[in-house]
């Protein structure tokens, strides 16, 4: 037995505590008032919606050309639409987005379009050069590793003292990575603009949240590196996008970094090449259906303040399926690049040194 | 014009590099108030204050990976590593995302940024503070791999790497930081990058090597010069992309050629650059490529350093024997 020589009444050096919102719960029903002031807006509300629907469509239809070989490994976003359109509706124009990979509501809210996605997942870099927005960056794979890029994003905006805030999407697995922990203690120790969004599925891939850490919450990491943090419901756009604008109008006045914890599920598989019934209940991804972001802000839109007709909804639906289908045309009817491309954009100015490589790709391609 | 050591000239370029562009910024670990451990950033942070010359975390991974954010928004970060030995969680940020940014947006974000290095063996450090390990980043496609061998170099080749619009990696050989003094005008002169330096022209054998090793190499031509034995003696500077032109232009002249690194053999720089010269120069060879290097044995500590280095000794033998040869 070890003697334990901690005081139990010791003196208290800190405390902290985590707090979890919803406003709205499944079925539309408000359960937390007073409601954020726009929460009664159509007008905010509308038009997140509308990118909530058009994500789903987008992933219906980019799953049926995985399935049938017109596009590469996939990852769905089904399940998560609330959270990229509820902080992307909360960025200004000039704000970066730092996305991981599953973050297409945000980034279809902020101009990437539909096409530039499935010219991504379809193998061609093109994908990545958005026409809008042009700062933004593209997808990260390796899960964490752009955290860095958003603490530095950030450095850059407010040394150069512009009202600008990185906002920077990952998800609970990538909590557990180095990289996370350095970026997130840097923005504290700096004390720069930019926010992270922990988009908590549950589901790295097949390890469970629990087998990923110990930790009660993913918010309260962020107290380790002094920053401030909160989890709200991930499923609740309202709840969603009242702690994103918070979060993000405190860092462009110069309070500081903040980190979101936004609870959702991962509804699909982790990606296309990915079987999740390997090694996770039916009942358990049935539930998580019952908490469904999308229908639930439906039942809140068209509920006691029916901001959204049965008629409006058949031709946003019809709208979003006609765009989704343009995507898709001009998807498949986009060359490849030509071999010379893999050269074009390795440097500013290929060296001389690798002429010749471009012209032995090249002379392949003839020849091919 | 005083004479100034390498680390000056390191010093001064980055001093001329903020004055002349105001997105220059330093960031690495005590590049601030301390100066850096080896006092390359010495007094910058003085003259160019807090906000550009920046004390990281201990946060290797973070140095270069912040570099990247702040480069993609138009700064010009120049980080330190403080050692190459501590580097290698940051070659995940090097290979994902600086060498590739620009490629996969196809030009629309791109990394002007320059990651500097002490690296090396030959001054007794403790452990991973002595390794030579410049081929793992040379075999990143997408990053400019860069290593001075004098004050003038060091001076001129940094400035061409803040300047250049992709990223850089600077070894700077630890060994020479104070052995030598240049006077290096500080006239923003830069040296052009994706060049080998023709140090000393010869005519019997072509001794290829690159930071610290240049100095072994000159010290063995002279030795090798008393006994009527020319070598032309080339300084990479640039490891990639490789000038393989300014090799076999040497190699086609002199028909032998001996490659000097203190990395181990095996996938060493040395290897690339004895494939190219048997690849594109075979019919001017008159004797087999020969390597002197580090071993493949783990960088021994610094009592049994000197054996693993590879020595003037070393190096006139392997000239001796390619001469031998033919």
């Amino acid at each position: 037995m070890v003697e334990r020589y901690v005081r139990p009444d010791g003196e208290i050096v800190a405390q902290f505590d985590v707090r979890f919102s919803r406003f709205i719960e499944p079925g539309g029903k408000v359960v937390c008032t007073p409601l954020p002031p726009w929460a009664d807006d159509s007008g905010v509300l509308i038009p997140i919606y509308r990118t909530m629907l058009q994500t789903r469509a987008f992933d219906a239809a980019a799953l049926k050309l995985q399935r049938t070989g017109r596009l590469g490994t996939y990852a769905s976003p089904l399940g998560q639409e609330a959270i990229g359109a509820g902080v992307a509706s909360a960025m200004r124009e000039e704000d970066l987005l730092v996305p991981s990979y599953r973050e297409f509501s945000a980034q279809l809210w902020r101009g990437v379009t539909m096409t530039e996605l499935l010219l991504y997942w379809g193998g061609d870099e093109r994908g990545s050069d958005y026409r809008v927005p042009r700062q933004d960056f593209p997808a990260c794979i390796p899960v964490a590793s752009h955290c860095c890029h958003a603490t530095g994003a950030a450095y850059a905006f407010k040394i150069r003292r512009q009202p600008r805030v990185a906002v920077c999407f990952l998800g609970d697995g990538a909590t557990s990575k180095g990289d996370f922990y350095e970026s997130l203690n840097a923005a504290g120790a700096w004390h720069v603009p930019v926010v992270f969004v922990v988009c908590n599925n549950h589901w790295a891939i097949s390890v469970p949240l629990g087998r990923q850490t110990a930790a009660r919450t993913l918010a309260q990491k962020a107290i380790a590196a002094g920053v401030a943090s909160e989890q709200v419901d991930g499923n609740d756009m309202i709840a969603v996008r009242a702690a994103a604008e918070f979060a993000i109008e405190n860092a462009r006045s110069g309070e500081g970094p903040r980190l979101i914890e936004a609870l959702t599920y991962r509804l699909g598989d982790h990606t296309t090449a990915d079987d999740a019934s390997r090694y996770r209940d039916a009942s358990e991804v049935n539930a998580a259906r019952a908490r469904d972001p999308v229908s639930r802000l439906h039942d809140y839109l068209t509920g006691t303040e029916a901001m959204l007709s049965a008629a409006d909804e058949e031709t946003m639906s019809a709208e979003i399926e006609q765009e989704v289908n343009d995507a898709i045309e001009q998807y498949l009817a986009t060359p490849p690049q030509p071999a010379s491309a893999m050269f074009d954009h390795l440097f500013s100015e290929l060296p001389q040194s690798m002429l010749d490589q471009r012209a032995s790709a090249e002379g392949e391609q003839d020849h091919g | 014009m005083a004479e100034i050591t390498l680390v000056d000239a390191v010093n001064q370029a980055l001093a001329y590099a903020m004055r002349e562009n105001e997105n220059v910024v330093l960031l690495g670990e005590d590049v601030g108030v301390n100066g850096g451990v080896f006092r390359a950033t010495n007094g910058l942070q003085e003259s160019f204050g807090e906000e550009r010359v920046l004390d990281t975390p201990l946060s290797e991974t973070l140095i270069g990976g912040v570099a990247i954010g702040m480069a993609a928004q138009g700064l010009i970060p120049v980080a330190e590593i403080q050692f190459m030995g501590f580097a290698y969680p940051t070659i995940d940020q090097l290979l994902n995302h600086a060498a590739r940014i620009r490629n996969r947006t196809r030009g629309r974000l791109t990394c002007p940024m320059v990651l500097r290095a002490p690296f090396g063996g030959g001054i007794g450090a403790p452990e991973h503070h002595c390794e030579s390990t410049e081929a793992l980043f040379a075999h990143i496609p997408g990053l400019r791999v860069v290593i001075p061998s004098s004050p003038e170099r060091a001076y001129g080749l940094l400035l061409a790497a803040i300047r250049n619009p992709d990223p850089v990696v600077f070894l700077e050989p630890k060994r020479i930081y104070r052995l030598v003094k240049q006077r290096v005008p500080d006239d923003g002169e830069a040296l052009p990058l994706d060049v080998c330096f023709v140090l000393r022209p010869g005519d019997d054998v072509s001794i290829v090597s690159w930071g610290a090793m240049i100095h072994d190499v000159v010290a063995a031509a002279d030795q090798l010069a008393l006994r009527g034995i020319s070598a032309e003696i080339i300084d990479v500077a640039t490891l990639k992309p490789l000038d393989v032109k300014t090799i076999l232009e040497s190699v086609n002249k002199t028909g032998r050629c001996v490659i000097v690194h203190e990395a181990a053999l095996s996938g060493g720089w040395g290897a690339e650059i004895a494939a190219r010269v048997a690849e594109l120069g075979l019919m001017s060879l008159l004797a087999p490529v020969k390597r002197v290097t580090g071993y493949d044995t783990i960088m021994p500590l610094f009592r049994l350093e000197h054996l693993y280095m590879p020595s003037i000794d070393r190096i006139t033998k392997a000239v001796n024997a390619v001469m031998e040869f033919a």
